[in-house]
């Protein structure tokens, strides 16, 4: 079985943002790149998968020379090999899908493994565009997965509960947060990630199709006030005002 | 043609692909288009409630292959429709299936795609979105410069409005059943209730409810105040026995009610980027310092264990909840 993860870099969840002065773009300054949180539990459930059955599992991102950080720790944790494709890997998903999808059609993947979303750009729409280009099944936000012979079985959220998908392989398939609980990378496979190359390739070309024309940040909300008093009179005032001022009820 | 990917549930229209309709007739107003509603399943009773938000054209495609979903499967649907109508915008609901079906549906057209919106506009015959971005700390403006632009709405966000369409009705065909991949089977329904993503009132419990069994009491808010329980991280990852569908933030779910009501939780960034597009934000926390309240419309500066119930217990007196 051949295994493909893709793994996006995102900025740290603790990072402030700030607009850049082309009004449109992420200020870069400060800001600390990490794997986006979803897409290392689709690297563990790789190598879960290569450790329970034997894989070979492929890490692969989209970006430019710092997100060698990310394919190097994808390595530590266990990824046999890395590839780079050179290119935006911030920008439109599509584009992003069809770089992935040039790389990755004629290689005999069966399984594609990503985050459910990254958590920058938030569109949540990668792995099932790229299973579209690739004209292979999908199964999104999932929080279990079980493979047949040629088959997965995969259970994903949705409003109130969850759904169990049956598909054939290949297959996308996008990680939700309780998939599994990703290990942390052991000092040898960090001494061995650090001897692997990671292959370099000009991504394809894929002009995007949706842009970002300006990034603001949210309108600052209006100056709340404190309900003073013992809890029974807090608890009134706080109804009184939500019905009365907010009109929420 | 504006055509809006429609969901139904027990022969009804589900409140978020109504508020993608009202938007979409808006948007056709605006822009001099026709709105269609799109429907596919193994019955699409109920589907001619879409005039009621002013659909022109009501299209079904009912077929035993599509009683199940199947991402591929609906996802050539939406496709073709868009193709056969000439549509230039595709939109639909923010929801599970809506995000599922809505960018496989963008790449088969080769159409940019814009996730979770809470802002549309036409400028100059395309649409253009505003949608949050790093979970709600920036909004960013997304332009087009593919034929067709999609789009999936936020619930909640858009408000409803009744127009009524022509709402003519026309049937498509269903595909023949060989799908890639099919929902087996529905698991753990909770209760009906609505989801966070859907809530109009949600109440959130953090590390401060001290243990799983004492969410019983914002249940109890919750019920009163026609709500549901969210949770802080922290609160999930506790071992207090909360799923992780519960977890509000970056790295759980993004929600935008009018009244969210934080129990015990500090506000930490990443707690904030899920619940920061509330419209109003009730905080209770005993530490006066904690930075939930830069953000909270009221603030409580206490010991939840006593305001909470105290809050059941006047909601319940005040009659608030039951309409
Ligand atoms: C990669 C990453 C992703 C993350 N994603 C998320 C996310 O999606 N959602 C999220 O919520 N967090 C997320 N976090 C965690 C976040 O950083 C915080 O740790 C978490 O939000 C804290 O939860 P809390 O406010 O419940 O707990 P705490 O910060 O411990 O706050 C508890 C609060 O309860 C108050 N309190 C205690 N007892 C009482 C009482 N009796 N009455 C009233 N008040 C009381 C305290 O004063 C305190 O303010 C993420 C972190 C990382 C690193």
């Amino acid at each position: 079985m051949k295994i493909l993860v893709a793994l996006k870099q995102v900025p740290d969840t603790e990072t402030k943002i700030k607009v850049a002065a082309d009004g449109r773009s992420l200020d870069p300054a400060d800001v600390k790149w990490i794997t986006g949180p979803y897409d290392e539990y689709a690297l563990e459930e790789a190598i879960r998968i290569k450790e329970a059955k034997g894989a070979e599992v492929v890490a692969l991102s989209v970006g430019g020379d710092t997100a060698k950080e990310v394919l190097r720790n994808a390595l530590a944790l266990g990824a046999d090999s890395a590839v780079l494709l050179k290119g935006d890997g911030q920008g439109d998903a599509l584009a992003v899908a069809q770089m992935i999808a040039t790389y990755a059609k004629d290689k005999g993947f069966d399984l594609i493994l990503c985050g459910n979303k990254g958590i920058g750009g938030d569109n949540a729409a990668m792995g099932p565009m790229l299973a579209e280009l690739l004209g292979v099944a999908q199964a999104n936000v999932v929080v279990k997965l079980e493979l047949g012979e040629g088959t997965f079985r995969a259970e994903r959220e949705i409003e109130g509960g969850s759904e169990m998908v049956e598909g054939s392989l290949p297959a996308v398939i996008t990680a939700q947060k309780g998939l599994n609980e990703p290990r942390y990378a052991s000092l040898k496979g960090i001494m061995a990630a650090k001897k692997k190359t990671i292959e370099e390739l000009e991504a394809a070309a894929a002009p995007a199709v949706a842009v970002v024309s300006a990034l603001a940040l949210p309108p600052e909300r209006p100056a709340g006030r404190r309900l003073e008093g013992e809890p029974a009179a807090q608890a009134q005032a706080l109804l009184q005002a939500l019905k009365d001022e907010a009109k929420v009820f | 043609m504006i055509l809006v990917f429609c969901e139904l549930k027990d022969g009804q229209i589900r409140k978020p692909s109504a508020e993608a309709l009202s938007e979409g007739r808006r948007l056709a107003d605006a822009s001099g288009k026709k709105l269609g509603a799109l429907f596919a399943g193994a019955s699409c009773a109920g589907s001619a409630e879409a005039a009621k938000y002013g659909a022109d054209v009501i299209l079904t495609a009912e077929g035993a292959s599509l009683a199940s979903y199947s991402s591929d499967a609906f996802a050539q649907l939406v496709a073709d429709a868009v193709k056969a109508k000439g549509a230039t915008v595709l939109l639909a609901a923010a929801t599970a299936m809506g995000k599922d079906v809505a960018p496989r549906a963008a790449a088969r057209m080769g159409a940019g795609y814009a996730s979770d919106v809470t802002g549309l506009a036409m400028v100059d015959g395309k649409l253009q979105a505003v949608r949050p971005v790093y979970a709600g700390k920036a909004f960013a403006t997304t332009t087009f410069t593919s034929a067709v632009q999609v789009a999936t709405t936020r619930p909640n966000v858009f408000a409803l409005a009744e127009k009524a369409g022509a709402g003519a009705a026309e049937a498509l065909a269903a595909p023949a059943g060989s799908f890639k991949s099919i929902v087996k089977e529905i698991l753990a329904k909770a209760g009906g209730k609505v989801d966070l993503t859907e809530a109009n009132v949600i109440v959130s419990g953090g590390r401060g409810m001290k243990d799983g069994a004492n969410f019983k009491i914002l249940e109890d808010l919750a019920d009163a105040l026609g709500g549901v329980v969210g949770a802080s991280r922290a609160a999930v990852d506790a071992g207090w026995g909360l799923p992780h569908s519960m977890q509000v933030g970056q790295t759980g779910k993004v929600v935008s009610p009018t009244l969210y009501i934080a129990c015990g939780i500090s506000g930490a960034i990443q707690h904030i980027a899920g619940m920061s597009g509330s419209k109003f934000i009730v905080a209770i926390n005993k530490d006066p310092e904690a930075p939930i309240f830069k953000l909270a419309s009221y603030g409580i500066v206490g010991d939840l264990f006593e305001v909470v119930p105290e809050l059941t217990k006047a909601a319940q007196a005040m009659g608030i909840g039951k309409g």
